[in-house]
Order: structure tokens, then sequence, then C-alpha cells
């Protein structure tokens, strides 16, 4: 199935204020992947992400989905099959109950009563928070808020998923719950992280950006042993690839 | 906890006292949306000196906060926070119409301490009539009905993203003010460059805020349009609640129940 590939072919991004996001960009994730996005704070991953549904275009070069490259004139589709979870829920959620939020975008796909309700609860279930739906979204903790605004996506069935930061400011439990789930999903992944624990859980590649360029594409267990490329990315290894703090062993 | 964050949790509590279950809570958002404009119109229709007539009318509000199991004291103290308004508007009346109306015993009372009065009473019939209706419906239910009731969406959806985002703002205020506070050891409050500062701060995040929420929407199809579940529906219930109000409020408005009684007593007597 071809639609799920995502491509970046040679891409260039400038902010209007003369800011270089994006400087000659180039990978190809095929269907199924999960890719972890990492890097420093403005090494370009959210410019990246935002290319993806279109909300930013290209200065040069671009991007494919499935067989379209992206452009303003598909930004319909592009955007039904692209699923963006943001990094802060709160932008995401703006209904006045969970309810209504997720039903929104189904509603604007024309679904209506029984079939809107099944396709809600259906996602609402998925992410297990069918409990909150009558609730207003502000006043969930950010763990729910998260699983909602992922719920959201869901109910546009979307074929590629795209997350920044889905495990920040969540608590351990919260962040190994999403992970679970993040597991199950058999959606193309891709996440934008400083989480490289989670990265090394859901990812079996990772693409290494540094100052808009990629400095490292491959399987993640390869690139984050590479302490070098960590270095010089301004990145450091998981938690997990660490000394023990107490025994002072490493497990590599 | 300061002033902010005390009054915005209020209007949080308002919201779950609208999750209550009465008979009340039940009725379609819009026959108690009507009925409370009605209260209203009913209210403030009557000319400037009227008190008497007024006592009535709180009936309303007594009948729907007992029924609706609403608490009281918490209205009451809601009504009075906003109540430095209705005083400011009414407080020069007393000096500007100085002609002398009623007379208890020797007591002359001019016009201004009359319409002051009515001033007050309508503010307090007309707000708790408000708050009631938000405590027993929630703001959401009050905008569903107002878009059913054929007020431009444009208009709703403001008041929705205004009721959402709200919260949101003011927390950042805080957070901002906090800050601040924590850095500036003696003084208690802000000069005046700090203030256009922080608030040119707050417009700017809102405005990337803004934005995201947008990019959010048109990722899910938005296409201009919100579309609300609609889920009210009017029965026979809503329709007794509105009409039984709506002729007490005609009699009341038409006849000075008070001065009648009063009559009947002179009668008697």
């Amino acid at each position: 199935m071809s639609h799920h590939i995502v491509e970046a072919i040679d891409l260039y991004y400038t902010y209007p204020d003369g800011t270089v996001g994006l400087n000659g960009v180039s990978f190809r994730i095929t269907h199924g992947e999960s890719v972890a996005l990492i890097g420093e704070n403005g090494a370009g991953k959210s410019t990246l992400l935002l290319h993806m549904n279109g909300y930013l275009s290209a200065t040069r070069g671009g991007i494919r989905i499935g067989d379209y490259l992206v452009s303003p004139n598909i930004l319909n589709t592009v955007r039904r099959s692209v699923g963006m979870v943001f990094q802060n829920s709160d932008d995401q959620l703006f209904m006045p109950t969970v309810f209504e939020d997720v039903a929104f975008g189904p509603m604007n796909l024309g679904l209506e009563r029984e079939e809107l309700n099944n396709k809600v609860m259906q996602a609402l279930e998925t992410v297990d928070a069918a409990h909150l739906k009558n609730r207003p979204p502000y006043r969930l903790s950010h763990g729910e808020k998260r699983s909602v605004a992922i719920a959201t996506v869901l109910a546009m069935s979307p074929d590629i998923l795209v997350m920044d930061e889905p495990t920040s400011s969540l608590d351990p439990m919260s962040r190994a719950r999403l992970i679970k789930l993040l597991k199950t999903f058999h959606h193309t992944k891709i996440i934008a992280t400083h989480d490289l624990d989670m990265a090394m859980d859901l990812c079996e590649r990772a693409i290494v950006l540094h100052q808009g360029r990629i400095t490292g594409d491959g399987p993640i267990i390869k690139l984050l042993q590479d302490e070098e490329l960590l270095h010089r990315s301004r990145l450091e290894k998981p938690l997990r690839m660490q000394g023990c703090p107490i025994c002072g062993s490493s497990i590599n | 906890m300061n002033n902010i964050t005390k009054n915005y949790m209020d209007i949080r509590y308002m919201d779950i006292m609208a999750s209550g279950d009465s008979l009340l809570h039940r009725l379609d958002p819009r026959a108690k949306l009507i009925t409370t404009l009605l209260f209203i119109v009913a209210v403030i229709s009557f000319d400037r000196y009227t008190i008497l007539a007024f006592i009535p009318f709180f009936i309303y509000p007594i009948v729907l906060i007992s029924a609706g199991g609403l608490p009281a004291g918490y209205l009451l103290k809601k009504i009075l926070w906003v109540s430095p308004f209705a005083v400011l508007v009414g407080i020069f009346n007393p000096v500007m119409d100085r002609e002398i109306i009623y007379h208890i015993g020797s007591i002359g009372i001019s016009g201004g301490w009359i319409s002051f009065f009515s001033i007050l009473m309508r503010f307090l019939l007309t707000v708790s009539a408000a708050l009631i209706l938000i405590a027993l419906t929630g703001f959401n239910a009050v905008c569903q009905a107002l878009t059913r009731l054929g007020v431009p969406r444009p208009f709703v959806v403001q008041l929705l993203f205004f009721y959402r985002y709200i919260f949101v703002l003011v927390d950042e205020a805080e957070r901002m003010e906090m800050a601040r506070s924590l850095r500036s050891f003696n003084s208690r409050s802000m000069d005046f460059r700090t203030f256009i500062s922080i608030i040119g701060h707050l417009l700017l995040r809102s405005l990337d805020r803004a934005e995201r929420i947008y990019l959010a929407m048109r990722s899910r199809g938005f296409d201009g349009n919100i579309r609300m579940i609609k889920t009210i529906k009017l029965g026979w219930k809503d329709l007794t609640f509105v009409a039984g109000w709506a002729i007490l409020f005609i009699v009341f408005r038409m006849n000075n129940i008070p001065m009648r009684l009063g009559d009947i007593v002179m009668e008697v007597f």
C-alpha cells in the first residue's frame, strides 16, 4: 500500500525571519515503519513535522505522502491520511466536551448519528478514555488529555501518525501506558522526541537531525551507540544505556 | 492562591453545578434560556421608580434555586461580587434627583433614592436569573440553545472558544504574574511598563496558540463550519415550563400585586 509512504526529497525551509529550518533533508519512510526523529532543540524536528501535513511548504524540494507531492491543492487528502498529535494537547482539544472533540473530525468528513457515535466511541476505547466522554477537556489531567488528543486523530482513520513529543509532561505511569498503547498501532509512525528511551521502545529506525541536516539515519540501536555522532549532534545516550549509578557498570 | 485563580475556579464550579441532575437540569436549555430572557425583559421594562412591584418576581429565583438544589449562599456571593457595577450606575441618582416623592412619617424620600433602589432590585433579579441559568444549564448548553434559536454561528463559536480558552489564558497570565512577583521583592503591585510587557507577551502567545489551534482544526477537516451534535429535544415539560413562567411574569408585570394586597388589607380594616 503505497499511501503509507513518506518521502522527503531534498527539503529546504527558511523561516520568514531568515532562520534556517531545514537544510537539505531527504529520507524515505515506508509502510508500517516506526521512525524516531531525534535532535537537539531547534534542530528542525518540528519544522519537518509541519511539512508533513502541509502547514509549512518547502522553500525548495518537497515531501511526498503516498503517491502525492504535498501541495496546496491536495491538502485535504494529505491531512486526512496524516494524523498529527501536537506537543501541547490544549491546542488540540478545543471543543466543549471530549466526545464532541473526538467527533469534530469525523463530522467534518460527513459522518452522522450511529456511524459517528461508533467511530468516536471506538477511538475513545482504543485509548482507554471512553469514561471521559462527557468531561470538558480542560478538566482532564495531562495524561488523559494526551490520550484524548490521540483519539481525536485516530477517529480520522489516518494512515500515518505524526507525533511531536508524545511523552512530554507525562508522569512515569502515564508515559508507560502511552508507550504500551502506541506499540499496538500498526500505522506508519513518525515520532519527534527527546525521550530516547521511549524512542528505543517504539522505533526500529531513527533519523538524527542537527542544524537542519540529517546526520544519521539507520537502526536506532546502532545510532544510539555511536557516541561520536551523538556528541556531534548534541545528544546523549538514552539513560538505560548509561552506566548504573550504584554498581557503576554499563550494559554495553 | 491569588484573586484571579479564585475567581476562575468559581467559573468551573458553576459548570460542576450544571452537571447536577434535577427536573430543572434536565429541561431543554432553550426553554430555560427563553424563560430567563422573558424574566429579564419583564423586570427591566418597569419604570424607574418601581420598587414594590418587583417583590413578586423574587419567586422565580427562589423557586429555581430550591428546586434545582443550587447553593443560594454561593450565588448570592457571586452577585455581591459584581454589585459594585450596579451601585456605580445608580449612585448619583440621589444627588441628581432630589424631588420628594414619598413620605414615611415625616421623612421625605426623594425620587433619586427610589430609582437607586430600583436599580439595585433590577440588578439583583436579572443577575441572579442569569447565574441560575448558567448553573442549571452549563455554558456550553446555553450556547447550543443560542444556535438552535437562530443566533448566527460565528457569535456562538466565539463564545464557545472564549469559554474554552479563558482558562488556558488565565493559567498563562497567572504563571507570568507569579514569575514577576517572585522576582520583584518588595513591590507588591507591578509598574506600568511591566504590565504592558506582560500583556504584550500574553497577546503574542495567544496569537501563536490561535495559529496552532487553527492548524489542529484544519488537520481534522475544518471548513469554516463548526458542526455540533444535536441532542436537545423540546418536550411538553419544557413548553409547560416556559408557558407557566411567562403567564406569571405577565401577571406580575400588569398588576402591582403588593399594592393590590395593600389595598385589600386597607378595605378590610
